[in-house]
């Protein structure tokens, strides 16, 4: 079904030269709309202005020619694929970078940003996409760190605190250990941390990737309340329909430029993801059903348990169990940290499991190396290319060996065979897309999209009768993504068998056959990707929903109401709440182990 | 593209030579700043330097001290390939030639056979010795900077106490406590030159030169070696034991230290006495840093090294301060260090910057096709 195209979808334009009638529509039009927040248009200047940034860096997409506006007391988007650019954007705003060319201008005065101290002193605060706090502190301590001065380290910073929390309903308890804090409330610290600095315009970089779609509503109402009391949010995203649902004005940034300036009430996340891309949009959709009744993997009753950091035993993966046949996807959804990469170490042998098996097609792997393992056919995908799959001072044709050091055509009886391996390399760039110069080159100098192209066109080319993949698409952008989805479909029809671990809750529904939620190294629920929706997957993921999710019931349809892990005596803190959890093995047991294929 | 793909690599190559330059340069500049403070002409100093070093007996005493340095070196750069820093080797080979000296005494079998087992035996107890600092890491978390160290301490202590008249060791009409002499059989071969004896152990130097390279970049095992010294997460991932890594490196390491007092023990003293050069490891570690841990670097590291030796040797009987070898040595190794990092960010960003650019050019060509379409 092609969308109808009703917006005006700007022309794609050479940058550098912008042509004029394009800066008018695109730059001025939404600002000269009426009826916005209590700011009004007009004379007022606006909060943050950037003309004609320009950026380069070695190697990578520069910004050039970055025109936005930002009024006063608005939520203003700024979006684009990962790699356009908005990171780096955000830098040079918050004065951790300087541009190479073009003005900023802060409330009408023209601003010279040389270090993230200036951008304070200005009033720009940043929350960052990886939250910056000592886990072993109070809120009140984290939050006066470094900024001692302001309002002393006791009673007065307490009372302001409080003041800032309340004045914008972020509800943060100033004694509370950090680390006892969940993602959601981390983030309100983070922000409070920058309110508390005097900020009167925040950076939010990627303030929903770490959130199920609840917490992200409720972030969503504090930045109102930011915005009502006449702050201004700039607020980075590539989730389209999050951004719709709470910007006041959104700039698309693609290849490093501002496309287009759009009111959110105009467009719809199709014609924004568009702009965005500058194409037609890809999508994960794979409805057309491969999966047999031949089973590929079998986990079962799989438990690990870790020495945290502070010396407690703390159960990772209990009781997990479940198959994949040959053809079938299954993906896992969970929010980060509930023991996904811990399941997958498991599976690739990269960590012992203290009790369960792993067979691959009828042979048991349990005590398997990883070298055997992957030689047995599972190809694997991990969730952090740079650490676990590139070798990144090494040139591509060396990374296409590692993995597969012992496999043709890298090697044979021992003796390595560069010219195979190299001739291979060739072969994967043309065939995968890898947009290099060569395959001499060091994989660092490769963008992430191309370096994930690169892993996968690996993985593939020895014909795995498995595929781990966990975030395949991260940091990816879209054209690469679209290449990736439809490599593992390829693969999938030919019987290969795919466990799929994503935060991306779209990518999950839309690849896979069949779907299981992650909560507390516990497989707590399943799905049926055709009929459900995030909103339910959210809320199995945060532990409200368990069971089978049903669709048109809702949560009615679970099979019991969170009795255990999560209201579990809490008294004394979540290590004991785990070990609460894995108190109730008969629950566990069968979660993980009644249901099969529903096919 | 081809054509700029072999740009690439001979650009490459002109930065791996320009950082050990750059070093030595930097050396003869801080030296020559230092003997001029102190009064004298160091051009004059130079020249002397290079009269003397490239006589002929120099020149044979140069071959036969980089041996041993080379053997060294390479013991360290195995090590260094896997992100080990085996500080030991100095500790491991004197061990070793201890043993292989003892052992060597007792024997008497067919020539070729008597040296083998000398050799054999040195490797062994080299890799014995390196392999406690392997196990000690993979089972207790030890980092081997630290046991290597220890161990080199320990192996001091204990040769001293085995190397005793009373226990191992004899007392020599000149008052030098040392081993039993090995008998002829188990002398290695050297050319006769007319610089004096040129060690034959040179050759197996260079055998060891060239086994390290294929070994490392031929086989599997090389692959998994530096996938280990390269990133622990991505070893792991790819399925690399990295633990009985970590222990097989620590062995081979040994091994080729056991060889470093090989040259000494069967080509010149036959014996293991107090005489025996100490030290010798850590002039390893330095030539590893500047032969950049490649079996060719290494060896022109090793030369250089011998070479300064002899020929700063000379400048102290011609009046001139004898710590200026030192002084070289030392500015060397430290501009080595600084230099090669230097050459290795700006070669990796211009690298990128260079991928950059080009798949630019090619982003606007593909553009550009587009437009009229």
């Amino acid at each position: 079904m092609p969308p109808t195209r009703t917006v005006r979808v700007l022309p794609r334009v050479h940058p550098g030269r912008m042509p004029q009638p394009l800066q008018e529509c695109a730059i001025t039009a939404p600002s000269a709309r009426k009826g916005e927040p209590p700011a009004g248009a007009g004379t007022e200047p606006a909060a943050v202005e950037l003309r004609g940034i320009t950026k380069r860096f070695p190697g990578v997409v520069a910004n050039h020619d970055i025109d936005i506006t930002v009024r006063r007391g608005t939520v203003h988007a700024l979006v684009g694929e990962n790699g356009a650019g908005k990171s780096t954007l955000m830098k040079i705003l918050y004065g951790m970078q300087r541009p190479d060319e073009g003005t900023i201008t802060l409330d009408g005065e023209r601003a010279d940003l040389h270090t993230p101290a200036d951008a304070i002193a200005r009033g720009i605060g940043m929350v960052h996409q990886h939250f910056m706090l000592a886990d072993n502190l109070t809120v009140l301590e984290n939050v006066v760190l470094g900024a001692e001065k302001l309002h002393g380290i006791s009673g007065r910073a307490r009372a302001r605190i409080m003041e800032i929390s309340d004045a914008y309903g972020l509800g943060v308890r100033p004694d509370v250990l950090v680390e006892h804090l969940g993602v959601a409330d981390r983030q309100r610290v983070e922000i409070l941390k920058v309110l508390y600095r005097g900020a009167r315009t925040l950076i939010l970089d990627e303030p929903t990737a770490v959130l199920v779609p609840q917490e992200v509503d409720a972030l969503f109402d504090n930045l109102r309340g930011l915005k009502s009391e006449g702050l201004t949010v700039i607020f980075i995203s590539h989730k389209l329909d999050e951004v719709l649902s709470v910007a006041d004005a959104i700039t698309v940034i693609r290849r490093g430029t501002t496309v287009a300036s759009v009111d959110p009430r105009e467009v719809n996340s199709r014609q924004l993801a568009e702009l965005m891309v500058g194409s037609e949009l890809p999508s994960p959709e794979t409805r057309e059903s491969t999966v047999t009744d031949v089973p590929m993997l079998t986990v079962d009753g799989l438990r690990l348990s870790e020495v945290d950091p502070d010396g407690v035993d703390r159960v990772v993966l209990d009781g997990i169990g479940f198959t994949i046949h040959k053809g079938e996807v299954l993906g896992i959804a969970g929010v980060e940290g509930n023991g996904q990469a811990e399941l997958v170490e498991a599976i690739m042998g990269m960590r012992r499991p203290d009790a369960g098996t792993v067979t691959l097609d009828g042979a048991d792997l349990s005590h398997a190396l990883t070298r055997a393992r992957r030689e047995a056919g599972i190809g694997y995908i991990p969730e952090d290319r740079h650490r676990h799959a590139l070798l990144l001072e090494a040139p591509l044709w060396e990374n296409r060996i590692l993995g597969h050091v012992t496999e043709e055509p890298n090697s044979r009886r021992g003796v390595l065979n560069p010219g195979a391996a190299r001739r291979d390399t060739e072969r994967i760039v043309a065939e995968y897309d890898v947009r290099t110069p060569g395959i001499d080159v060091t994989a660092s100098s490769l963008s992430g999209g191309n370096q994930q192209k690169l892993i996968v066109g690996r993985e593939m080319s020895h014909r795995p009768r498995l595929l781990i993949a966990a975030h395949p698409t991260r940091g990816v952008d879209v054209g690469a993504q679209a290449q990736i989805w439809d490599h593992i479909r390829e693969a999938r029809r030919e019987g290969l068998a795919v466990l799929l671990i994503s935060a991306d809750l779209d990518e999950l529904i839309g690849l896979s056959d069949t779907l299981r939620v992650m909560y507390r190294g516990r497989l707590v629920a399943d799905a049926d990707p055709a009929t459900v929706t995030p909103e339910e997957l959210g809320s199995a993921m945060t532990g409200a929903a368990r069971g089978h999710l049903e669709s048109p019931a809702g949560e009615s349809g679970t099979a019991e109401p969170a009795a255990g892990p999560g209201e579990a005596p809490a008294s004394d803190g979540p290590a004991s709440g785990e070990a609460a959890t894995t108190g109730q093995d008969g629950t566990t047991g069968q979660d993980g182990t009644t249901e099969q294929a529903e096919k | 593209m081809n054509k700029s793909l072999k740009k690439l690599d001979g650009e490459r190559l002109l930065l791996g030579l320009a950082a050990p330059v750059l070093a030595v340069v930097t050396a003869l500049v801080v030296t020559a700043l230092v003997l001029l403070a102190s009064g004298k002409d160091p051009f004059q100093a130079f020249s002397e330097m290079l009269d003397y070093g490239s006589k002929a007996d120099s020149q044979v005493y140069i071959l036969n001290k980089a041996t041993t340095y080379y053997l060294a070196g390479l013991a360290v750069a195995l090590g260094f390939r896997m992100n080990l820093f085996n500080i030991g080797v100095d500790g491991q080979y004197r061990m070793a030639a201890f043993f292989a000296a003892v052992v060597g005494a007792q024997l008497h079998l067919p020539g070729v056979l008597h040296v083998l087992v000398i050799v054999l035996v040195a490797m062994l107890v080299g890799a014995m010795w390196a392999g406690i600092a392997g196990a000690l890491k993979v089972t207790r978390g030890v980092s081997e900077v630290i046991s290597t160290i220890m161990l080199n301490a320990i192996a001091t202590y204990l040769i001293s106490y085995l190397l005793n008249p009373s226990r191992l060791a004899n007392l020599d009409s000149s008052g030098n406590v040392a081993t039993p002499l090995i008998p002829d059989s188990g002398h290695f071969f050297s050319f006769a030159t007319k610089g004096g004896p040129l060690w034959g152990f040179l050759l197996v130097a260079v055998v060891a030169g060239v086994a390290f390279w294929w070994g490392l970049s031929r086989t599997r095992f090389g692959f998994d070696l530096r996938t280990a010294g390269g990133s622990d997460s991505a070893a792991l991932a790819s399925g690399v034991n990295v633990r009985r890594m970590v222990v097989t490196a620590m062995l081979i390491s040994g091994a080729m230290a056991g060889l470093v007092g090989m040259p000494e023990l069967l080509n010149n003293s036959y014996q293991y006495s107090l005489n025996f050069p100490a030290g010798v490891g850590f002039t390893g570690i330095s030539v590893a840093l500047l032969g950049r841990n490649n079996p060719i670097g290494v060896a022109v590291g090793a030369l250089l090294w011998a070479f300064i030796e002899r020929a700063t040797g000379h400048l102290e009987m011609a009046g001139y301060d004898k710590e200026i070898a030192g002084v070289i040595q030392g500015v060397i190794v430290l501009a080595v260090v600084v230099a090669y990092e230097l050459v290795r960010r700006y070669g990796l960003r211009r690298q990128q910057s260079r991928v950059g650019r080009e798949l630019a050019a090619q982003a606007v060509q593909t553009q550009n096709q587009e437009v009229p379409a």
